[in-house]
């Protein structure tokens, strides 16, 4: 399969990719890694005319420390995430969610940014980066940035805030030294994209949870957080009677997809199941 | 057409290429390097793995347009001076296929993942493969030769 014919363009600023973009508007695909906007081109479920291939823009990766933040690139690529000790260090719990990301070929491709703009719900990065909090980082063809929450960014099935001729160029994480993280991914089949998954990451102090983030994957149109569970694990000390009894109502506001996987009902109880392994998980019990 | 000058296997191309030609077409049809093969054509099977400035892609995700000013390793590439690779001797040694179509991406994945660590465990090896998939399921004799080769490449760079 091929995809159906296309101009390329490859500019070597954000500059000039934002004065593409506010060229062409609808008829431009923006191409960062490629690992979802290839298949999709070749199976022909799209074909813009113009493609807009952001891999020679050199400012848009990277990953730096400003103060209590991480700052990544959008165009740094999971691997290069997976391999930074700052990530692993002040937000583990990205790097526990990129480790499962597809398989290791796609991860040296596909971009941290890439998959936030794309915002398919069973992605496995939007959940860590609302979980922390983050804060996205996005140009305008007019040469205006704005910055954006995650709870913000995420607003519904594939869609973000980034408009036609806006860029996403940076992911700005408060930093979570010393937090402990987990990612629980349930799939069926190695390398998939998750039925559902939960992103946990937690400061325990004196043998109790002192502060909890929760995010949870492919749950709803976009990935979520509740703080309720939040709240209810503070205090706890992380032992199995205590967290799952605290984590019981995750999935009650949530309205999961049906699917050959699984129906919502399922997802739901998998959401509870999985959310106690992850805090666990994260908690070190 | 766009204007492409990429190293392939050690010679560097300068071509004009379709934007939407992939890189896995490119390396068969224009450069007649037919020892990557098209499994899935979804991105799901490896078995078109060739390895991008040193890392490890599945050549049928990237077009060519991307390879731009880059370098390209194929299976084809990978014995130097008439010598197998020790991967390639490790697979053939134990036997580690059966219709061999899996072969020139499962190892090109395995050379990638001994880069990054070369003395895996058999799980380790397990989940470096997870995007290869092999029909035939003789996914055994691939992990024994891979540790085969990861043994023989450290003693290679010990001695």
């Amino acid at each position: 399969m091929i995809p159906a014919s296309f101009d390329y363009l490859a500019p070597a600023t954000a500059a000039e990719a934002l004065a593409a973009l506010a060229e062409h508007g609808d008829d431009a695909k923006v191409l960062a890694g490629g690992q979802s906007l290839l298949p999709i081109l070749r199976m022909r479920l799209n074909a813009p005319e113009v493609v807009i291939d952001l891999g020679k823009i050199p400012e848009l990766q990277g990953i730096s420390e400003d103060g209590d933040h991480l700052v990544i690139g959008a165009m740094t690529t999971y691997a290069a995430v997976l391999a930074s000790e700052a990530v692993s260090t002040h937000a583990a719990l990205l790097s526990k969610a990129v480790a499962t990301v597809a398989d290791p070929q796609i991860r040296h491709r596909g971009t941290v940014g890439g998959a936030l703009v794309h915002a398919d719900p069973a992605g496995d990065v939007g959940a860590p980066v609302l979980a922390l909090g983050a804060e996205l980082v996005i140009a305008g063809s007019d040469g205006t940035t704005r910055t954006v929450t995650a709870e913000d960014f995420f607003e519904d099935l594939f869609t973000t805030a980034v408009g036609e001729d806006e860029l996403l160029t940076q992911i700005r994480i408060p930093k979570h030294t010393g937090w402990g993280a987990h990612y629980e991914k349930f799939v069926r089949v190695s390398h998939q994209w998750s039925i559902v998954a939960i992103a946990a990451t937690v400061r325990v102090e004196d043998g109790a949870i002192a502060e909890a983030r929760v995010g949870l994957t492919n749950m709803g149109a976009t990935p979520l957080r509740v703080a309720g569970v939040e709240a209810a694990l503070v205090g706890q000390p992380p032992t199995d009677e205590a967290v799952r009894a605290a984590v019981a109502s995750i999935a009650d506001d949530t309205n999961p997809p049906s699917d050959l996987n699984g129906d919502s009902g399922y997802r739901k109880h998998l959401a509870t199941v999985l959310a106690r392994r992850a805090v666990l998980a994260a908690a070190g019990a | 057409m766009t204007r492409i000058t990429v190293t392939v296997d050690g010679v560097e191309y300068f071509d004009e290429v379709e934007p939407r030609m992939l890189l896995v077409q490119y390396l068969r049809e224009s450069l007649g390097k037919v020892g990557t093969v098209i499994g899935c054509d979804t991105s799901n099977c490896g078995a078109c793995t060739v390895h991008l400035d040193g890392r490890s892609v599945k050549s049928c995700n990237v077009l060519a347009v991307q390879a731009d000013g880059h370098e390209v390793t194929t299976i084809e590439g990978l014995a130097a001076n008439g010598s197998l690779h020790p991967m390639q001797t490790a697979f053939h040694e134990t036997h580690a296929l059966q219709c061999g179509y899996c072969t020139p991406g499962m190892i090109m994945q395995a050379c990638d993942l001994l880069k990054d660590n070369p003395d895996p465990s058999e799980q380790e090896i397990r989940e470096g493969l997870e995007g290869n998939l092999c029909r035939c399921t003789g996914y055994h004799n691939i992990v024994r030769a891979v540790q085969q080769a990861a043994g023989a490449m450290r003693e290679g760079v010990a001695s």
